[in-house]
């Protein structure tokens, strides 16, 4: 049986607005993955604690209040203290253009805006997946 | 008038319409796929009402004249022919200072109301030097520590003759008594303070995520301000409930009327249960709502929200007094109905939004900036959005009539519709043991989210059509001029939450937040005056939320997907 | 660890190696089976345990079985959700499983995962799942000792009984106990107990085991123990200090009573049996001589159509004559 994808939905950050959030998570689990979500409030040392017991493939992140430049990377960080950079980490929320290359360079492998579809997250997901199968 | 309209001519004559014209139309040209002829809500519309959709025989019963019984047509005989609406604008970011200029700059720009906005960790009863706090001070709102930034949020405001609304809920009892603290030191009494704390904590659990205490002391808090208001504060508004929040989490119309009303029938309750007289405080809530793109439908839903209102608190509660059974509202335009694609769209979207609670009956409005899906607001956008308000009430003729849209046979069809819908959910509520149960058991949660997800997804499929973001899409770029946070704002909110420890009498503070402790283990001692003490000692939000937690726990999320 | 469990969950060989190399690890843990209909509150009462169980030293992992989704086969798993306070406690290990569809059976999965934690030094294992299949409740015999867990006024008692949950449970908790009908529920229960012929007790009315009159448990004519029925409210940690108590006392019976050994050896038996079954299946498999598509082999056995235990006979009987022995190794 193949390893199935498991993918760690969570919000790190004080904002309560998990509408994003839900709708990822439960559009991932009918594209047929297994979806880990933490509900609101999570620290990135228990973001991290929890991707790592968890053993997933991919982390995706959701905040709207504005706090991304400084919980994004920090949970890149503490993933690579871990070593665990191997999962892949992907971000979403209110987040302006010009921040994502800082993001990126940090360690985000994407950042999707408002707007962004389910499809757009899943392809990315593949690609990554793909990648991974290669190497 | 006769008693008996007969409808049978114009019903044989709709069937003749029917048969002839109508199916000889659809014969050539089909109607457009069927999600688009349903409301936002997914109600199904015909196509078209006639006047056997509004029978005037129920004219009284159902619509009633504005300012009487059961409000349906709107809480004042004049409405707008008296005073416009509110306009209120919701501002708040960075430091006291910088929220505090941008107040008199509303102030400045013909704004007749204020509305804060808080950050996340002065929402949740933390003070910015937590660590969980970093990050997010001063992003979403103003940071507010102690009775310190309170008094610089509002330096040079006339506490007498503004009002100011307040968008805080788990510890809106701290800040509460921050605000008249800072009225007493400015020499105004605090009988004529004027405004509203949100003191919501039901959509919190549902929809809104900042909570801090269990239900039932958070429940309890709510009862201790209702008190203090009724004696204290006469013209505040002690609650707002509000539906904004769950429709923007996802939540259909008729969801957001319903479980508006379910949260504010568990206030009354609580209150009742405390001892109160209901016609002592239900003059103190307020409700807040969403205004959306579905003209029609929202139009509808604000007048079935103040029948059913006006109904529950006469029937099932006994109020006498008029005040207790009309609903005020404030309404906030949809942010969730804006793009961050093609932005400049969401001005035409917003004007639609704010017609639809102007013809709704809203007390007050806040329209939201058209950047607003980017980030902060642009002062520019703001100024965009506040002059949208101004245009609705002096060229759109809207306000010169009250409840215009009354008698449209499709609005009374809807507005029939959705009270229908929405009382079908306060009875399986009712049939749960009531609001706080029915929260508990996830049950309002789960319905909220399937709402969300089903709509989601129409967009997704574009079974459901938002311009610029699923057709009409332009590879146009982003808009740059967007507001930027003061980088150097953290340290300095710390620089100063820091200087007011060092400079206060800590042990005044310590007695007061142990007198607060104390307090706090007794159900029957109203927490408002231990809280004031503290305050007035500058004792921090989170030392105070502190004491709280210690003594009440803290809810942890009940969460479903 | 996680990703021992990665591979266990996987069902490959490298799996299987783990398990073997562990295998002398697997420990004296405890394993505690939570089971319950949903909205039941069980991962709430298990982030009650947590917190007890933390207070004792203990170091505790989770096993939380949730269901796959039967269309996408994907799963949405929440139930740490509500365990998120001790997320970042080191002496907790949470772990979200979904049912996929195991060959061998989940039961087999979850109790190696259990040997895992074990073999990593966690004291206690709780497992908890959805009471609403069949195969759900089976999960319950990996562990030592079972809570089932109900809610008044969900029409639980009913489907309890109807999904075979009352025939499992060492203790019923019955959560959410300041809800209208929590007593009630407590009565039904306790008569739904009787009825299956177990003197099922409360101890509140009846404070001893009720086994007093015989100074050797195995020697009793009646149900060696007697499940316990106990009202808690997980949301606000009522009822838990003394549930702790009910379940040390259980666990203490069970074993004085020889129960808890024969549980465990019961397990080992299926567990011995669950892992021939796959591995045979697997070696008949990797010939060829069944496809590894369940669909796929029905195809098969229609287009043959002449009676199912015949057309696997011949089938096996065929393989043999061509030469395939067990010692063969794979053949890919």
């Amino acid at each position: 049986m193949a390893k199935r994808v498991r993918i760690l939905i969570a919000k790190p950050g004080l904002d309560g607005h998990d509408r994003g959030a839900k709708f990822i998570a439960r559009g991932l689990r009918d594209a047929g993955y297994e979806v880990i979500y933490t509900g609101i409030r999570q620290t990135p040392e228990s973001i991290v604690a929890t991707a790592i017991q968890e053993d997933v493939g991919f982390i995706g992140l959701s905040l709207l209040s504005g706090a991304h430049n400084e919980l994004f990377p920090r949970i890149v960080e503490l993933l690579r203290r871990e070593n665990a950079e191997d999962i892949v980490v992907f971000g979403g929320g209110i987040i302006p253009d010009e921040d994502i290359p800082q993001l990126k360079s940090a360690g985000l492998r994407a950042i999707f805006t408002p707007g962004a579809t389910l499809k757009q997250i899943i392809e990315f997901i593949e690609s990554c997946q793909h990648d991974r199968n290669l190497s | 008038m006769s008693d008996q309209i007969d409808f049978e001519p114009i019903e044989t004559a709709r069937q003749q319409w029917q048969e002839t014209v109508l199916a000889d139309a659809l014969s050539k040209h089909a109607q457009r796929d069927e999600e688009g002829l349903r409301t936002a809500s997914g109600i199904p519309l015909q196509p078209l009402y006639d006047p056997s959709d509004d029978d005037p025989c129920t004219y009284l019963e159902r619509q009633g004249f504005p300012g009487c019984f059961p409000f349906t047509r709107g809480v004042q005989p004049t409405m707008y022919r008296g005073r416009y609406w509110t306009m209120r604008q919701y501002a708040g970011f960075g430091t006291a200072e910088q929220t505090n200029a941008r107040f008199r700059y509303l102030l400045e720009q013909g704004q007749t109301g204020l509305s804060v906005a808080f950050d996340l960790p002065t929402q949740v009863g933390l003070d910015s030097d937590h660590a969980l706090a970093q990050g997010e001070v001063g992003k979403v709102g103003v940071a507010i520590d102690t009775l310190r930034d309170m008094e610089t949020l509002l330096a040079g405001i006339p506490l007498d003759k503004v009002s100011t609304s307040m968008t805080i809920n788990a510890p809106a009892a701290v800040l509460l008594a921050m605000y008249i603290v800072v009225a007493e030191s400015q020499d105004v009494d605090w009988s004529v303070l004027r405004g509203t704390i949100q003191n919501d904590i039901l959509k919190e659990y549902v929809a809104r995520g900042t909570y801090i205490f269990p239900p039932d002391p958070s429940m309890r808090l709510i009862r201790n301000t209702f008190a203090f208001c009724s004696h204290r504060l006469p013209k505040w508004n002690s609650i707002s409930v509000s539906g904004y929040h769950i429709r923007e989490a996802g939540a259909t119309a008729v969801q957001e009327v319903a479980f508006t009303l379910a949260d504010a029938i568990a206030y009354v309750e609580t209150a009742l249960g405390a001892g109160l007289n209901v016609d002592e405080f239900a003059g103190g809530l307020s409700f807040f709502f969403s205004a959306g793109s579905d003209l029609l439908e929202e139009v509808a839903k604000f007048r079935a929200a103040r029948r059913m209102w006006a109904h529950i608190m006469k029937q099932r509660f006994g109020a006498q007094s008029a005040r207790s059974m009309t609903m005020r509202f404030h309404s906030q335009t949809s942010g969730a109905a804006l793009t961050a694609q093609q932005p400049d769209n969401n001005v035409a979207r917003v004007t639609l939004h704010a017609l639809a609670a102007v013809l709704g009956g809203t007390q007050s409005l806040h329209t939201n900036s058209r950047d607003e899906a980017l980030a902060l607001p642009s002062e520019d956008s703001v100024q965009i959005a506040l002059r949208t308000q101004q245009i609705l009430a002096h060229e759109s003729g809207v306000a010169n009539t009250v409840d215009p849209l009354a008698g449209s046979y499709v609005v009374e069809a809807l507005t029939d519709e959705i009270e229908s819908r929405a009382l079908r959910y306060l009875e399986q509520i009712e049939s749960m043991g009531g609001m706080v149960r029915a929260i508990e058991s996830g049950y309002v949660q789960r319905e909220i989210a399937d709402a969300a997800y089903t709509y989601q997804r129409q967009l997704e499929e574009g079974k459901r059509v938002v311009v610029g973001l699923n057709r009409y899409v332009s590879t146009q770029e982003p808009r740059r001029d967007i507001m930027r946070h003061d980088p150097g704002l953290y340290d300095a909110q710390l620089a100063r939450l820091s200087e007011v420890r060092f400079e206060r009498d800590e042990l005044a503070v310590l007695h007061a937040l142990r007198s607060l402790r104390s307090a706090a283990q007794q159900e029957d001692q109203n927490l408002m005056y231990p809280i004031i003490d503290c305050v007035r000692r500058y004792a921090t939000l989170g030392e105070i939320c502190g004491e709280l937690r210690s003594v009440f726990g803290e809810h942890t999320q009940q969460g479903v997907v | 660890m996680a990703r021992a469990i990665t591979l266990i969950e996987s069902g490959g060989s490298e799996g299987e190696a783990l398990i073997d190399l562990l295998y002398p690890h697997f420990g004296p843990a405890r394993i505690i089976g939570v089971t319950g209909p949903p909205g039941a509150g069980k991962s709430t009462l298990v982030d009650g345990l947590l917190t007890e169980l933390r207070r004792r030293g203990e170091r505790v992992g989770v096993l939380a079985v949730d269901p796959s989704s039967p269309f996408s086969g994907g799963a949405l798993l929440g139930d740490r959700l509500r365990m998120a306070r001790h997320a970042a406690d080191s002496g907790v290990f949470i772990r979200s499983m979904a049912t996929r569809g195991h060959w061998g059976g989940l039961t087999l999965v979850t109790t190696e995962a259990a040997g895992v934690l074990q073999a990593a030094g966690f004291t206690t294992v709780i497992i908890e799942t959805v009471g609403v299949g069949q195969s759900e409740v089976e999960i319950m015999s990996a562990a030592d000792v079972v809570l089932v867990v109900l809610v008044p006024g969900a029409g639980d008692d009913i489907q309890a009984l109807k999904a075979g949950i009352m025939e499992i449970g060492d203790i019923y908790v019955v959560n959410k106990s300041d809800l209208p009908g929590a007593a009630e529920l407590a009565a039904v229960l306790r008569f739904a107990l009787r009825g299956e012929g177990n003197p099922a007790l409360d101890e509140s009315e009846h404070p001893d085991s009720g086994h007093a009159d015989s100074g050797d448990p195995n020697t009793l004519p009646g149900p060696v123990h007697a499940p316990q029925i106990r009202l808690a409210s997980a949301l606000n940690g009522s009822g838990l200090a003394e549930l702790m108590v009910t379940l040390e006392q259980t666990e203490a019976r069970l074993q004085a009573s020889g129960e808890l050994d024969r549980r465990r050896r019961r397990r080992s038996a299926t567990e011995l049996e669950r892992i021939a079954q796959a591995a045979v299946r697997g070696w008949l498999v990797d010939r060829g001589i069944v496809p590894v598509d369940p669909d796929q082999l029905l195809r098969e056995f229609e287009r043959d159509n002449r009676g199912p235990h015949r057309f696997i006979r011949e089938r096996l009987e065929e393989a043999i004559r061509n030469g395939n022995r067990l010692s063969g190794g794979a053949s890919k």
